[in-house]
């Protein structure tokens, strides 16, 4: 029997009480918010290929404790808007239009995979709007790619350029491919391998959208995993040491396809003063949704509860 | 002068024809902030085949995004549609547009017939690596062409030098030529000091960069 999206649910999941758009740059963003409107803010931003929807249960714990929690869509996921072109900049635009719009008071911002990424960018640049930076196995490892000859080097380079470009010449045409619930679950969990069947499915019935056809990831077919480009993680751990809001960070040790591979000896010489460091040896990239309630406790310990 | 209308993704590329002819054309890219002249330049006259000009996403006559979402990379897979429409070509490139065409020479090897780096806006980008954390923000309702995030985004890409140099290396490793990469001009970023150092590149004038990418 083909499941329906009634049929979904998940322990502990919980739609967030409040839904709202932010106009950054002339993109609409999806905003969406947990706990008292009244309560203080924090902000809390998803991975890549992510959306606000995969904090259904870690972000209403946060919630519980005294805290609004707001999240958004990154453009191209979710339900913001799709657009021409995407880049790490935009994305931190984004962001910051979205606290903007919350508040102009310092706040706690927390982030998984990519979302800590730009909530280390947002705390460096704009440390006077932080208090507090969570990293929930966000942080590289400065040794992203084992040695390799030059020659060897290049032709991966050569192999990287033509996937890239031929996935650019595909683009304008492109379309997610639908299929069941199931259908979906199943492909995600390539890339999730250890998250649960029933977490995946319920992720399709807040992810994804139902066509005529099938059902269909909302994410831009546009954006796709992985690529290249003159960044490198040692720029980010370099300036981790100087960062001025309090810190903690989250390792998961099992490795998955998502995840960056980073280990303790990796991040500890780069950590701020007073920095904390929680490592989770039986766990993947996805530490929050693995372990909820233990994330969410440190956390509450480390920003209060309200 | 004619105008071919080129698809990228979502955006749509103005290619423009400034001379008509057969033979190789030499395909000529504008620098940061700039669009495709009205005319054949006259330090490119020289070029005995046909001449072409694209606009680079969010300049000239190509679309301007939504929000902005710039890299030099994405400028890269420009030339790739100008490059399948073309075939081979020759590129001519100033300033941000000479990163560029070192970008796609590097990722088309074969399909780039010599590439020409030359002096104009945007060759420096923002170093060789970053500075202090900065997002990128424009005034809303600046009107464009250029766009405004072009400008922005595109005046704070890091450019490793051995970022560049690695694409001259998968250039020089498949081309047919012997040095498939002239530099000309005086400016030397990071990023070019380290490309004019690599086995395959030359340092010429324009006159003689045409006429050696010219002769065949």
């Amino acid at each position: 029997m083909t499941l329906t999206a009634a049929d979904v649910t998940y322990p502990g999941a919980r739609r967030p009480d409040r839904r709202r758009r932010v106009e950054a740059d002339g993109v609409g963003i999806a905003v969406s918010e947990w706990g008292d409107e009244a309560a203080p803010p924090l902000l809390l931003a998803h991975g890549g290929f992510d959306f606000a929807g995969t904090f259904d249960v870690f972000a209403p714990m946060l919630a519980d404790a005294g805290w609004r929690v707001v999240s958004w869509d990154h453009r191209g996921h979710g339900d913001s808007d799709h657009v021409h072109l995407y880049n790490w900049s935009a994305d931190t635009r984004d962001a910051l239009a979205v606290l903007d719009s919350t508040t102009r008071e310092p706040v706690p911002v927390i982030g998984h995979s990519k979302g800590g990424g730009l909530m280390l960018q947002l705390s460096e640049a704009c440390p006077h709007r932080v208090t507090h930076y969570v990293s929930i196995d966000g942080l590289p490892t400065p040794h992203p790619h084992p040695d390799v000859a030059d020659h060897e080097r290049t032709r991966l380079l050569g192999k990287e350029l033509d996937d890239w470009l031929g996935h650019r010449r595909r683009i304008a045409t492109a379309v997610r491919k639908p299929g069941t619930i199931e259908d979906l679950a199943k492909r995600r969990q390539r890339m999730n391998p250890r998250l649960s069947d029933e977490w995946l499915q319920y992720l399709v019935t807040v992810g994804g959208r139902e066509d005529a056809d099938g059902w269909r990831w909302k994410i831009d077919p546009a954006l796709r995993f992985g690529g290249f480009g003159p960044h490198r993680p040692q720029w980010t751990l370099a300036r981790l040491p100087c960062l001025s809001p309090k810190m903690l960070a989250f390792l998961g040790m099992q490795p998955e396809p998502m995840g960056w591979g980073a280990r303790p000896a990796d991040i500890e010489p780069f950590l701020p003063a007073g920095a904390r460091l929680e490592v989770f040896e039986d766990v993947g990239h996805f530490v929050h949704i693995e372990r909820p309630r233990d994330v969410a406790d440190v956390v509450l310990d480390f920003i209060g509860r309200r | 002068m004619s105008v071919s209308m080129l698809r990228h993704g979502k955006v749509d590329l103005a290619l423009h024809e400034l001379r008509a002819g057969t033979g190789r054309p030499l395909l000529l890219l504008h620098g940061l902030g700039e669009r495709s002249p009205e005319k054949v330049p006259a330090d490119v006259e020289a070029w005995n085949g046909p001449v072409h000009a694209l606009d680079f996403t969010g300049h000239g006559g190509s679309t301007i995004t939504i929000g902005g979402g710039y890299t030099p990379e994405i400028l890269m897979a420009d030339v790739d549609a100008a490059l399948l429409h073309l075939g081979s070509a020759t590129l001519f490139g100033r300033g941000l547009g000479g990163y560029v065409a070192l970008l796609a020479t590097g990722s088309h090897p074969t399909e780039v017939h010599g590439t020409i780096i030359t002096d104009g806006p945007g060759m420096h980008g923002a170093g060789p690596t970053p500075g202090s954390a900065l997002i990128v923000r424009v005034q809303p309702g600046e009107p464009g062409p250029p766009d405004p995030f072009a400008l922005a985004e595109l005046s704070h890409d890091v450019r490793p030098p051995d970022y560049a140099t690695s694409f001259v290396r998968a250039a020089t490793q498949l081309s047919p030529l012997p040095e498939p990469i002239c530099v000309c001009g005086t400016s030397r970023p990071a990023w070019l000091e380290a490309v004019v150092d690599e086995p395959g590149v030359r340092e010429a004038t324009v006159a003689a960069a045409l006429a050696m990418y010219g002769a065949d």
